[in-house]
């Protein structure tokens, strides 16, 4: 046996992939470390090439190296941990992946590995266009912000591109914020050529010369990634004076957020971009004609931006075909919580949640039934048990009176406390809220206080009116989606767990 | 006005202002080379990165405390995060905040007597599958329970 490929990505070494890698390591085997494919309960996942394919197994632990060596991995040999063909695996061979079509396959630091894979075909392409023909492509495939608000991409690029400035700037929000979110994390980890691949294009299209990647200080290897992988471009000529020889410029910078969830809000990542507060702007004006430093500039989340070069490579039809309704595409899906398979599961939309739980998570990983599945962050909706038909799409979640938003799923079981998790919700959001306006700064702590005067049974019936009346104010008063977005949690738990939301007895 | 001495610490802070003042929007990303090198963010070293970025005091002070990672006290020998999210929040991570409160002996953002520990929550660190999580000293841990921690503490106690 010459090669394994073993995880390097946060959660595999997490659970023990360093200390797999360099037990192999020490046997003489060369080992490749790769992104995850995000079948997390079999991490560290360990791959092998055969002449089938490659094999897997998992979860390895160190002290089950020597047992893999002589149970003949190299083949795909028996053993307790074997799962066989990796792509055959049902929980992956059902996916539709696309943006993730490299991850856990490819070697992250290497460009070579990255070309080898296709790598760099939609910006040729994209070279041999005009920004126009680009910003139409991008148009034409359907594709949405896949951060959570699902304006269209075509239309905010189009918007830059109209702008008849010089000075442009392409940024990625990389502030993943949201509980229950991982993949963005998992792309900048495990495939970060995609990501500079599609900012690239984008600063073609648009004719801006300087993009910058806000990632999360709370991730600090998809940083580390993503300077390796920029400086490994920069010096093969993918970014620089001239991108391919193109004449057309393009630089990237990392800058590193500093712990505010806040700054996942687009003016609000443009501030602190500026080195400033992360305080929240009034719109208008749009980023898109007033952004960073004033100028016009793209704000697109991670995955919205590592969708455009499969787009670019395949054409627009191709990524449009997938999908339901006004929902074009794929989404990826963070199951997380409480699941006995937590992952990630990238699908067309239209799955519904009930497959997403049980036929990919396995149920509860507590074995106890699964009680409410919030969706989409902390400021995503409670769903109980008689939503989990509901497809994942835009437009049917809204109708719901659910958010998709980033594609997070963070399941429950029974034991759940859906008056702490209201109360939580109210908490995060007064500890958050940049505190430029009053709903969110004053109104969150006022929540908190009014569930703890409800389960009190302080007047608990106008408390509940008061509740309602808090949620309404923040709402509609709110000048971004953190004050306007925190009563979703409070008012779904409230709407579908009733009982909880009564006076609790004093010990 | 008279003259200081520059200790190790103004110039771990004039080496910051020089590497990154040229920068577009250089604060944040000199707050961070400043709190890299000294693990917090001095005081003193508010007016200096003030004159050196030629901005107020307040300017400076205002966008230290806004964001939760820059910290203005010298932290102890390690630091653990705890994530507080919903989806540790799923796998129990409230009896581990308790009991890691108890164990260590303080509360959020503060240091133990000794000086070997300070504890501080997070909201995600996108380990969201196989919570609780912790990260000590920069290392991500996943599944940590009670137990799992005391251990985890006494290995590096042990190794260090």
């Amino acid at each position: 046996m010459t090669r394994v490929y073993v995880p390097k990505d946060s959660t595999a070494v997490s659970l023990g992939a360093d200390e797999v890698a360099a037990a192999f390591a020490q046997q003489g085997i060369e080992v490749i470390r790769t992104g995850s494919r995000g079948l997390f309960w079999l991490e560290p996942l360990v791959e092998v090439d055969t002449p089938a394919g490659r094999c897997g197994y998992g979860p390895v632990g160190a002290a089950d190296v020597g047992g893999l060596i002589a149970a003949g991995m190299s083949d795909g040999g028996a053993h307790p941990l074997a799962i066989g063909l990796v792509e055959e695996h049902p929980y992956l061979k059902s996916q539709q992946r696309l943006t993730f079509r490299h991850i856990g396959i490819i070697d992250p630091a290497s460009l070579t590995d990255y070309l080898a894979h296709g790598g760099y075909a939609g910006l040729r392409n994209a070279l041999s266009m005009t920004g126009a023909a680009i910003v139409q492509a991008v148009a034409d495939s359907g594709l949405r912000g896949r951060g959570g608000a699902a304006f269209p991409t075509g239309i905010k690029w189009k918007t830059v591109l109209d702008q008849p400035v010089t000075q442009k700037y392409v940024t990625c929000n990389a502030d993943e914020g949201d509980s229950g979110t991982f993949a963005d994390r998992l792309v900048m980890e495990g495939d970060p050529f995609t990501l500079i691949e599609g900012m690239t294009i984008a600063g073609v299209a648009v004719g801006a010369t300087q993009g910058f990647i806000y990632c999360r200080v709370e991730y600090p290897e998809s940083i580390a990634a993503l300077r390796t992988a920029i400086a490994a471009a920069k010096s093969a000529g993918y970014l620089g004076e001239s991108v391919c020889g193109s004449g057309k410029r393009f630089e990237l910078d990392v800058r590193v957020a500093a712990g505010a969830y806040i700054c996942g809000e687009e003016t609000s990542m443009l501030q602190s971009l500026e080195g400033k507060r992360g305080e929240v702007r009034v719109r208008p004006p749009l980023p898109a004609i007033e952004g960073l430093f004033g100028k016009p500039t793209i704000v697109n989340n991670v995955m919205s931006l590592a969708a455009v070069p499969l787009i670019l490579e395949k054409g627009p039809t191709y990524y449009r075909d997938f999908g339901m309704g006004r929902s074009r595409g794929t989404i990826a899906l963070q199951l997380a919580g409480n699941l006995k398979r937590g992952g990630l599961v990238e699908r067309a939309f239209g799955v519904t949640l009930r497959e997403i739980l049980y036929d990919y998570g396995g149920g509860s990983a507590s074995g106890r039934p699964i009680k409410a599945v919030q969706v989409g962050g902390p400021l995503g909706a409670y769903l109980p048990e008689s939503q989990f038909d509901t497809p994942l799409d835009y437009e049917a979640f809204a109708a719901v009176g659910a958010l998709v938003g980033h594609g997070g799923i963070v399941a429950f079981d029974d034991t759940a406390d859906m008056a702490a998790l209201a109360r939580y919700a109210f908490e995060f959001c007064a500890y958050e809220s940049c505190g430029k306006c009053t709903p969110c700064r004053i109104g969150s702590t006022r929540g908190a206080h009014v569930i703890d005067n409800l389960l009190a049974g302080h007047e608990p019936e106008r408390q509940k009116v008061l509740l309602g009346e808090l949620c309404e104010t923040l709402i509609h008063g709110s000048l971004c989606g953190l004050g306007g977005m925190t009563p979703f949690p409070v008012q779904s738990a409230m709407k579908h767990f009733p009982d909880e939301f009564e006076p609790r007895s004093q010990h | 006005m008279t003259s200081v001495e520059p200790t190790a610490e103004s110039q771990a802070v004039a080496a910051a202002i020089a590497r990154h003042g040229h920068e577009p929007g250089p604060l944040i990303v000199v707050l961070h080379a400043v709190q890299d090198a000294l693990g917090y963010i001095p005081e003193q070293a508010v007016r200096q990165i003030a004159d050196g970025l030629n901005l107020s005091r307040a300017e400076v002070f205002g966008v230290v405390t806004f964001y939760h990672y820059f910290r203005t006290h010298k932290p102890g020998a390690r630091t653990v995060q705890i994530c507080r999210a919903e989806a540790c929040q799923a796998r129990g991570c409230q009896s581990l905040e308790r009991h890691a409160r108890e164990k260590l002996g303080i509360d959020y953002h503060e240091t133990t007597a000794d000086g070997s520990t300070s504890l501080e929550m997070v909201f995600c660190m996108g380990n969201c599958a196989t919570g609780p999580a912790v990260r000590i000293d920069g290392r991500l841990y996943s599944h940590v329970t009670p137990e799992r921690f005391d251990a985890l503490l006494a290995h590096q106690e042990n190794a260090l």
